[in-house]
């Protein structure tokens, strides 16, 4: 039986998006308001689906006590109440776009050992959302 | 193909308990939820019918039939009722989010009658969810 289990996170964080590699007035028209160089901020919502087989002995796809603190330690403690742009390394480099964070927060979850990631989906407000899955 | 889903919400106890284990490895493993006297949840179920819209009605299936197919095999089964207790088909399974969301798929999926059921989604609390996709690959 195909089973896929979802667990819903929520993180306040602040970004700039803005590429150096652009003049000021493309980065103004790229990026619009997200341009503004102090920055702005978000609650986003962080969606991580798993999947693999249900245990017998447990009935889970996987133990939420293992996926929390996982979950807690390589991506929550890294972003919420931080500014993304300037406090997580590799967004100096890459723009913070939220397709770009749905990027990195599979690759940092992607060794969770109890069941496969299958889907990072993170809604930016709730007008937008974005999915990454490889 | 269109899909078409619809809502219900039920409220339903259960506690996560294996007498395989021990009382230390129940505790450890389930932690709260394995409570003996149980605990309960306001359930979501959303359930996804694909079909192609029948072009004298233009419905994937009669939204009708797909009430009442509900109301007969999931509301009467579990609304209000204690999950590990009450519910036969939950024998011998812990009556976790990923086993009812399967009982439910094997519940509906003979009984659609037109179309396909596509998934089943069921929501324990805004966040945390399981989709069941039956027995094929998953997206």
């Amino acid at each position: 039986m195909n089973v896929q289990l979802s667990r819903r996170y929520t993180f306040a964080a602040s970004h700039r998006l803005h590429n150096p590699a652009f003049s000021d007035a493309e980065n103004q028209r790229i990026y619009g308001k997200c341009n503004n160089p102090y920055g702005h901020g978000h609650n986003y919502t962080l969606e991580v689906t798993l999947t693999g087989p249900v245990d017998a002995a447990t009935g889970m796809v996987a133990n939420l006590g293992d996926l929390d603190p996982f979950v807690q330690r390589t991506v929550l403690d890294a972003f919420d109440h931080r500014n993304l742009s300037e406090e997580v390394e590799l967004f100096r480099s890459v723009v913070p776009t939220t397709e770009n964070l749905c990027i990195e927060i599979f690759r940092r979850l992607r060794d969770f050992p109890k069941a496969r990631l299958l889907r990072i989906r993170i809604e930016e407000t709730s007008k937008n959302s974005f999915e990454y899955s490889e | 193909m269109v899909t078409l889903t619809r809502k219900i919400e039920f409220a339903a106890s259960h506690l996560y308990h294996n007498p395989a284990f021990t009382a230390e490895e129940n505790q450890r493993i389930f932690g709260k939820c394995n409570n003996p006297h149980g605990h309960g949840h306001n359930y979501t179920l959303e359930v996804t019918v694909e079909g192609k819209p029948d072009p004298r009605t233009g419905m994937v299936l009669d939204l009708g039939e797909l009430k009442n197919l509900l109301e007969n095999e999931v509301m009467q089964r579990m609304d209000h009722r204690f999950l590990n207790y009450e519910v036969p088909e939950l024998k011998g399974l812990i009556p976790t989010c990923e086993n009812v969301a399967i009982i439910i798929w094997n519940l509906l999926a003979p009984k659609i009658p037109q179309g396909r059921l596509y998934r089943v989604r069921l929501y324990e609390s805004p966040d945390l969810f399981v989709d069941c996709y039956g027995e094929e690959i998953g997206k």
